[in-house]
């Protein structure tokens, strides 16, 4: 995370939205920091796409304030409209037009003149390897192709709140890969990033923070590690040379579950830095000498089924 | 809708856009020209020496014929034509890059707009093409160049008119498939009017259809400015049902479009 995160490009409060009986998003609370990677995680059906949709002034929230870029978004959609740009989970190319004729039909609507949207044009046929097809129309274009061409084209006016709607769903690991390497360098030139996703491995390495939203309720929020401290399961590692030391740090550590096998030990832990040096100062102070020490922290898989209650779940690590 | 100060320049974004559609899959260009000209010579060459004779007046016959049809076959261009926009319409409400001009900081009225310049270019290239045709087979317009040109300003107010009808129909529809079905119907309206014969000849229900419809006066106002015949108060009666369609069709696609997209 940079330091510049005083401003928040994106803020909710008590977002709601229902279709007839059936309750979409049911009060949902956000903040996002200025220039971070916000992730959404849920599972299909948890109302992520509708949070995009209303932060991105597709459609109107029921309840709620919501706003963006500082500005907000009833009162002065266009103004959000200018700051943003998206990436939906359908693919927003126009297939009848060639690749470079999308690029600079967004640079005429973002104004940016003939000259300039040109460059930019090229440049992002550059950036994303898309050159070589770059004059043959999209509809004869492969999937991962496409989908590079949709992000250009919301890359086209250098927005500063990006939105993406599942980003990677669908691609091949390589195209992931590609993708999250684009994410980390837009983040890197400022822009803000608000993503969902149901893969726990991506909002894992990507997201600052990470909001949980299961039946439109964001059921935590935090940073990566606070969320897998929620959660019980973690544990140290310790490892010795002789049932000696094995001993020892036995008796040391009560509640702690002998692996004599392998002369190992597992101590219970949220695997936090505080608890981690109180551990170290214990095996300092009774003189136990470790062979070999790691940290096991439950992975978030076990934290959306310990929050959530129920297994319907993302799709696991990816 | 909010003022914007880019409603032309984005409008003639859009345009271009459907321009590039239009050069780029000819066919349904084609497909629009060709059915009224396949109306024509089959209403001229099969039913018009029939036809002609029933027409009564001075001359009658397979010549005459071909002066009274035209205006009728000219109207049936226009009807085609909306087939077209209402199929190009409900195929880009299908594609997300709709979903991605709305959260763009565009004038919210331009993908209409360019969806009707389009399409009225679009019925004007058919119009030529339709009437490249009527003058091969024998048809000569009566009257001077002035008339030529209210005549041609009369079809640019429908075609605007029904243009704007269509896009709202493209809209209104979940499928592509039932948006090319829906303007059917103004296909078959210069059959039930002036069009092809006489109202006088039709039953009296059918008679009173006929010859209130929006789609008669208009016929009426394009044969006397094409041919001299007497227009009394067609042209009136056309352009006010011209302006009427306009708006209806300009206000039922507005509130389409602003319709939340996740609830078509």
């Amino acid at each position: 995370m940079t330091a510049t995160a005083s401003r928040p490009a994106i803020h909710a409060v008590g977002l709601r939205k229902s279709y007839g009986t059936q309750v979409v998003l049911d009060g949902i609370d956000l903040d996002v920091p200025e220039g971070t990677v916000y992730a959404l995680l849920g599972p299909n059906g948890a109302g992520k796409t509708t949070t995009v949709h209303i932060l991105s002034t597709l459609i109107a929230a029921d309840g709620g304030h919501v706003q963006v870029a500082s500005h907000d978004v009833s009162r002065d959609p266009d103004a959000v409209r200018a700051a943003i740009g998206v990436t939906g989970q359908f693919s927003a190319v126009d297939k009848f037009l060639t690749g470079e004729e999308n690029l600079v039909l967004m640079a005429d609507l973002r104004h940016l003149g003939k000259g300039d949207g040109r460059r930019r044009a090229e440049e992002l046929l550059h950036r994303f390897d898309l050159v070589d097809a770059a004059r043959k129309p999209v509809s004869t274009w492969s999937g991962g192709m496409q989908r590079r061409l949709d992000l250009a084209m919301t890359l086209v006016g250098n927005p500063r709140i990006i939105f993406l709607d599942e980003p990677t769903a669908g691609l091949d690991p390589r195209s992931r890969r590609t993708m999250w390497q684009v994410i980390r360098d837009l983040v890197d030139g400022g822009v803000t990033i608000f993503l969902t996703t149901q893969y726990l491995e991506e909002a894992d390495r990507l997201a600052d923070r990470i909001a949980v939203l299961d039946h439109g309720r964001l059921v935590a929020e935090g940073t990566p590690p606070e969320l897998k401290r929620l959660v019980p399961g973690g544990h140290i590692r310790l490892e010795f040379a002789d049932n000696g030391e094995l001993e020892k740090a036995a008796r040391t550590f009560r509640g702690a579950s002998r692996d004599d096998e392998s002369l190992a030990l597992l101590v219970p832990s949220d695997g936090g830095v505080g608890s981690l040096r109180t551990l170290l100062d214990e095996l300092e102070g009774a003189s136990i000498d470790v062979d070999g020490l790691s940290v096991r922290t439950p992975d978030l898989d076990d934290v959306f089924l310990s929050l959530t209650g129920h297994p319907d779940s993302p799709k696991g690590a990816a | 809708m909010t003022a914007y100060p880019y409603v032309l320049s984005d409008s003639a974004t859009m345009l271009r856009r459907n321009l590039r559609h239009m050069r780029r899959y000819p066919s349904l260009t084609l497909f629009i020209a060709g059915i009224p000209v396949v109306f024509l010579l089959l209403f001229v060459y099969v039913f018009g020496g029939t036809l002609g004779a029933g027409l009564g007046g001075v001359s009658s016959g397979r010549d005459a014929y071909v002066a009274y049809v035209i205006p009728g076959i000219l109207l049936m261009t226009v009807a085609g034509a909306a087939q077209g926009t209402a199929i190009s319409v409900a195929m880009d409400m299908t594609e997300g890059i709709v979903a991605r001009f709305r959260t763009m900081a565009i004038s919210r009225a331009s993908v209409l707009t360019g969806h009707v310049v389009g399409s009225i270019i679009q019925t004007a290239l058919a119009i030529a093409v339709v009437m490249a045709v009527a003058l091969l087979i024998g048809f000569r317009p009566t009257t001077g160049p002035v008339a030529w040109v209210a005549a041609a300003v009369v079809l640019a107010l429908t075609a605007f008119a029904i243009a704007w009808l269509s896009v709202a129909l493209g809209m209104s529809t979940r499928s592509v498939e039932t948006a090319s079905n829906l303007p059917m119907f103004l296909m078959l309206l210069p059959f039930l009017g002036s069009g092809f014969v006489p109202t006088q000849t039709m039953p009296d229900g059918l008679r009173w259809f006929a010859e209130n419809q929006p789609f008669t006066p208009i016929i009426e106002t394009l044969r006397g400015l094409l041919l001299g015949t007497p227009i009394g108060n067609s042209g009136l009666i056309a352009v006010a049902w011209c302006v009427a369609i306009s708006l209806f069709g300009f206000l039922w696609a507005r509130r389409l479009y602003e319709r939340d997209p996740a609830h078509r």
